[in-house]
């Protein structure tokens, strides 16, 4: 198998074989995370840009982890301290840290489609880390990393994926991802966040919660994301959770060696509550330490493949 | 355009080879509460196992063992044709003040080897490193010498050293060979 990809912009471009490729790598990552010194000389020398133009925490530490345990140098490029409050384009800004010899950028965007523009216009390697509600590979790929751990397999798998499916980029990446290894996805939530273009996705659109989470593997809780939505697609926090939160009842209808999932940051008590969100079942941590691992091994790949050759 | 190729080991004699081996290291070697093995994936890995399992039925000693991939620490990973596939590194065992035994299926360059001393020493501070090679073929691009080896065979730098072992290739030989034009 060869990796050829020079950006890693989503699973939509990923081939089966690709994916699972990037996930042999990522184990083997792993280990190097567990040592006492965490750190391998492979990416001495290159620089990474993490260019965040949307506030994160999470996904830009562990992207910056994953550079430095690689020996990368990693540069955080947060947008309200920078030139594009001053009236920059987004491509001016890209050409100028490129000029800069950036060899790898990590790019948040608030704008669907921006990672893609951006990987088009830059001959460093491009890794999207969310755009818009488009995509998140690097969370798919921990979301499956996680799965493979737990499950050892991804053939005959169901997952259901809950809540704010419309503004969630981590959901449209696993749509794109997990059908490709063979693994059923049903979907529910609001109306208001599930709109009818699912359909066109190979997934089950399922019309109750009980529905969704019967007999399934995988529970995938998502976030209601009010920074990405008004106000009026939902009525209050404490009538979501009771209609689109997950609790011990519901839980009991799934396989009862089903793993509860959620990409993060949990509204605790909304769409989990704690103690399912700190029970056995849950993995959320595992997926934290996993996007480590996983966002090595994509930095890694990138690295190999040089853009024009 | 012909291929040759020679052998120059059959399963007899490679085998052979490690038992000389295996005695050389248990002749250095005294304190083996303190002395773990570690193989260089792939072929160095499987000489290590075979190289403990002659110290087991000789000495009665089991010896902890360890195998090391050491593509994350190639100094020519962009530059290399084929792709670099990771097959991880199976540790298990503190290095700290250990004497290791460092065992590959060949030593060219002695990059591999300095690839390889490094990412031990990020695991700790071992006591001491003895490296043990099968084949030795010369062309050093760095000062790093075998304290033990099997054979020495001078190659010409068009040349290859072919190390098959039976766990991935079905048969235990060692050949040279050359492409001709």
């Amino acid at each position: 198998m060869s990796f050829t990809k020079t950006d890693l912009i989503g699973l939509k471009d990923l081939s089966k074989e690709e994916i699972l490729f990037i996930l042999e790598t990522a184990e083997k990552f792993k280990e190097i995370n567990q040592r006492d010194v965490k750190k391998v000389p492979t990416l001495k020398g290159k620089t990474i840009v993490n260019l965040f133009f949307e506030p994160s925490t999470r996904t830009r530490t562990s992207f910056e982890i994953a550079g430095k345990r690689l020996s990368a140098d990693t540069i955080n490029f947060s947008s309200s301290s920078s030139s594009t409050t001053k009236g920059e384009t987004l491509i001016d800004t890209v050409r100028n840290i490129e000029s800069m010899n950036a060899d790898i950028f990590v790019v948040r965007h608030a704008f669907s489609g921006s990672v893609k523009f951006i990987a088009e216009n830059t001959k460093a390697n491009v890794v999207n880390a969310g755009d818009g509600t488009n995509e998140h590979p690097t969370q798919a790929l921990l979301d499956l990393l996680t799965i493979k751990e737990h499950k050892k397999t991804f053939e005959g798998l169901n997952v259901a994926i809950i809540g704010d499916i419309e503004h969630s980029r981590v959901a449209r990446s696993n749509l794109w991802g997990m059908p490709k290894l063979g693994i059923t996805v049903r979907l529910f939530g609001p109306k208001t966040m599930l709109t009818e273009h699912f359909n066109e996705f190979n997934c089950k659109v399922c019309s109750s919660i009980e529905e969704a989470v019967d007999d399934v593997d995988v529970i995938m809780m998502l976030r209601i994301q009010r920074e990405r939505q008004s106000n009026l697609l939902l009525p209050s926090l404490r009538e979501y959770s009771k209609f689109f939160g997950l609790n011990k009842i519901l839980l009991s209808l799934a396989k009862k060696d089903a793993i509860i999932m959620h990409p993060g940051p949990i509204n605790r008590g909304v769409e989990l509550p704690s103690i399912l969100a700190d029970s056995k079942q849950s993995v959320i941590l595992d997926q934290v330490e996993n996007g480590v691992a996983v966002r090595m091994a994509v930095l890694y790949l990138l690295s190999l493949n040089k853009k024009g050759e | 355009m012909q291929n040759y190729e020679k052998e120059i080991l059959n399963a007899h004699e490679l085998d052979n080879m490690l038992t000389r081996l295996t005695f050389q290291i248990l002749e250095k070697c005294t304190d083996f509460d303190n002395t773990k093995i570690i193989g260089i994936k792939r072929r160095g890995a499987i000489l290590a196992d075979r190289i403990k399992e002659k110290i087991k039925q000789f000495k009665n000693i089991d010896i902890e063992i360890g195998y090391l991939d050491i593509t994350l620490y190639r100094d020519d990973l962009t530059e290399i044709s084929e792709f670099p596939i990771l097959r991880g590194t199976e540790i298990n065992f503190d290095v700290k003040n250990k004497n290791i035994i460092l065992v590959d299926d060949v030593i060219f360059t002695g990059r591999t080897v300095r690839a390889a001393l490094d990412a031990i020493i990020d695991y700790g501070r071992p006591k001491k490193i003895i490296l043990a090679v099968l084949i030795d073929r010369g062309h050093r691009e760095l000062p790093i010498q075998p304290d033990f080896k099997g054979k020495y065979v001078p190659t010409s730098i068009d040349e290859r050293i072919n190390v098959k072992l039976k766990e991935i290739d079905e048969i235990d030989s060692v050949s040279i060979s050359k492409m001709i034009k």
